[in-house]
């Protein structure tokens, strides 16, 4: 399949203190586009956009603060487009029901951790996202959290049940479960085509 | 297992890469791994140093302190049970640990066979010496896959033998034609559909983690090098001499793992890592990753 050749110039970067994010590496690469590993605020300097992985939001947070990169990554986002899954969304989250874990208050929506239960409780299912995707996307929920309090300026692009899995607002895309984890890149297509490319 | 099935428990091993599980054998150390930034704690009841020193038989852990770890952490909370032993692990199961590590560091309950872990939902973890030993484990259903290394010793040859082991045999694999895949599966002793997607694939169908010696910053740099994509830390963190930044160290050696200049800074001032053994102070028969077949 021949790539947007918009697609040459950007280079994504992926926070790598821990986590999927080789996974998301891999779902970049299916679509011909680069990706570069963020360990270092240098690191930051050379992308056009942020993806925070999945992982423990715990040992994000402490990494993050005590190697001196939650300063640098909060500036990076005031400008930078920015993808979160599961753990990566929880950062992204205005607020989280545990101590432990801070955010960058990027998207307007309260994040609840292993809101299904521990890891028996972990599932997939076919998720329907018409304003993303021309087909069903199989998602993978990893001892997924929940978002709640959803504010008024965020828009709601996929729901499983009663709840809202898949939020965007302004530059900010979150999904509580694992896009990375599939063969499907569809998702990462729609966060650079839609979000990405139209914010430069 | 269904291919969902299989996704979930793998699951949750993609997003404890790059990260430290650690052994913890109370609610305050758990709390102690957490903040240092442990991935994931390993509920049980004697690290794998005081279970070699005690003797006896080593069996799964008190549910009771199982709960209270949980109660403790908000991390995944993984728990040991005896090999072959599958009531043990129903009862992990009902306790809903997050992952179940059929472990060689307890007394066998079963000299012949295995769990069989597909009849579980709760993902397990298994020992490998080599890569017909991790191929029958994953053919029983387990998700995840770690060196067995010589637990309880702070020594590293084991965890490196085995590594290398498994990764020369992939590569091996990998080079024979598809006619000879038959009499390769036959010679180790391995599932003929695993023996061919792995010569298909070049690696092994699950992650790969790192068990059994680690006791430095520089340890998991080396089993992280070697391809470990996550590394579990037993005896060395408490019986360290401050556990507390030792943990924290090693946390960092994940993430940092090929950045010696960073490794460098890591490794300064920690105190004494854990005492340790040489592998000829041990006799074969306290050898524990003998255990398993």
């Amino acid at each position: 399949m021949p790539h947007p050749e918009a697609y040459n110039d950007l280079t994504i970067g992926i926070m790598a203190m821990q986590g999927s994010f080789a996974k998301h590496a891999y779902s970049l690469g299916n679509l011909g586009i680069k990706s570069r590993v963020i360990r270092s605020a240098e690191d930051l300097a050379q992308v056009d956009a942020v993806i925070l992985p999945g992982g423990e939001s715990t040992t994000m947070t402490l990494l993050l603060e005590n190697e001196g990169l939650w300063e640098p990554l909060n500036e990076a986002l005031k400008t930078l487009p920015v993808f979160g899954t599961c753990a990566g969304a929880i950062l992204l989250g205005r607020q989280i029901d545990d101590p432990r874990v801070h955010c960058f208050e990027k998207i307007d929506v309260e994040t609840v951790r292993n809101a299904y239960g521990r890891q028996v409780e972990s599932f997939t299912t076919a998720l329907v996202m018409p304003r993303v995707l021309d087909h069903d996307f199989h998602a993978i929920f990893i001892r997924a959290p929940k978002f709640e309090n959803i504010g008024p300026g965020v828009s709601t692009l996929a729901v499983y049940g009663a709840e809202q899995v898949m939020l965007k607002q302004g530059n900010v895309l979150i999904a509580s479960f694992h896009p990375e984890l599939t063969d499907d890149s569809g998702i990462h297509k729609y966060f650079i085509d839609e979000i990405v490319l139209k914010s430069r | 297992m269904s291919k969902d099935l299989f996704e979930v428990k793998t699951g949750l091993a993609e997003m404890l890469k790059g990260g430290v599980i650690m052994d913890v054998t109370n609610p305050k150390e758990a709390e102690i791994a957490e903040k240092a930034g442990a991935v994931a704690v390993m509920a049980l009841e004697r690290i794998p140093a005081d279970i070699r020193k005690d003797g006896g038989i080593a069996r799964a852990s008190d549910p009771k302190m199982i709960k209270e770890i949980q109660k403790r952490v908000s991390i995944p909370v993984m728990a040991k049970c005896r090999i072959g032993h599958f009531a043990e692990a129903q009862i992990l199961e009902s306790l809903k640990v997050d992952y179940i590590d059929e472990s060689e560091v307890l007394t066998p309950a079963d000299e012949a066979n295995h769990i069989w872990k597909h009849d579980f939902k709760t993902p397990f973890v298994c020992g490998a010496t080599n890569l017909a030993e991790a191929l029958r484990r994953i053919g029983e259903g387990a998700a995840l896959i770690r060196t067995k290394g010589e637990p309880g010793t702070g020594n590293i040859v084991e965890a490196v033998r085995h590594m290398r082991t498994i990764n020369t045999e992939i590569a091996i694999l990998a080079t024979l034609r598809d006619d000879e895949l038959m009499a390769a599966a036959k010679e180790m002793g391995a599932p003929f559909h695993l023996v061919n997607q792995v010569a298909e694939t070049g690696k092994l169908p699950v992650p790969n983690f790192s068990a059994g010696g680690i006791a430095t910053p520089a340890d998991a740099s080396l089993m992280m090098q070697l391809g470990a994509e996550t590394i579990f830390v037993g005896s060395g963190i408490f019986k360290s001499q401050n556990p507390d930044a030792m943990a924290k160290a090693i946390v960092q050696a994940a993430t940092f793992y090929d950045n010696p200049d960073k490794l460098a800074e890591i490794s300064e001032g920690l105190g004494s890592a854990m005492k340790g053994l040489d592998m000829s102070e041990i006799t074969p028969e306290e050898r524990m990753q003998d255990r398993g077949w």
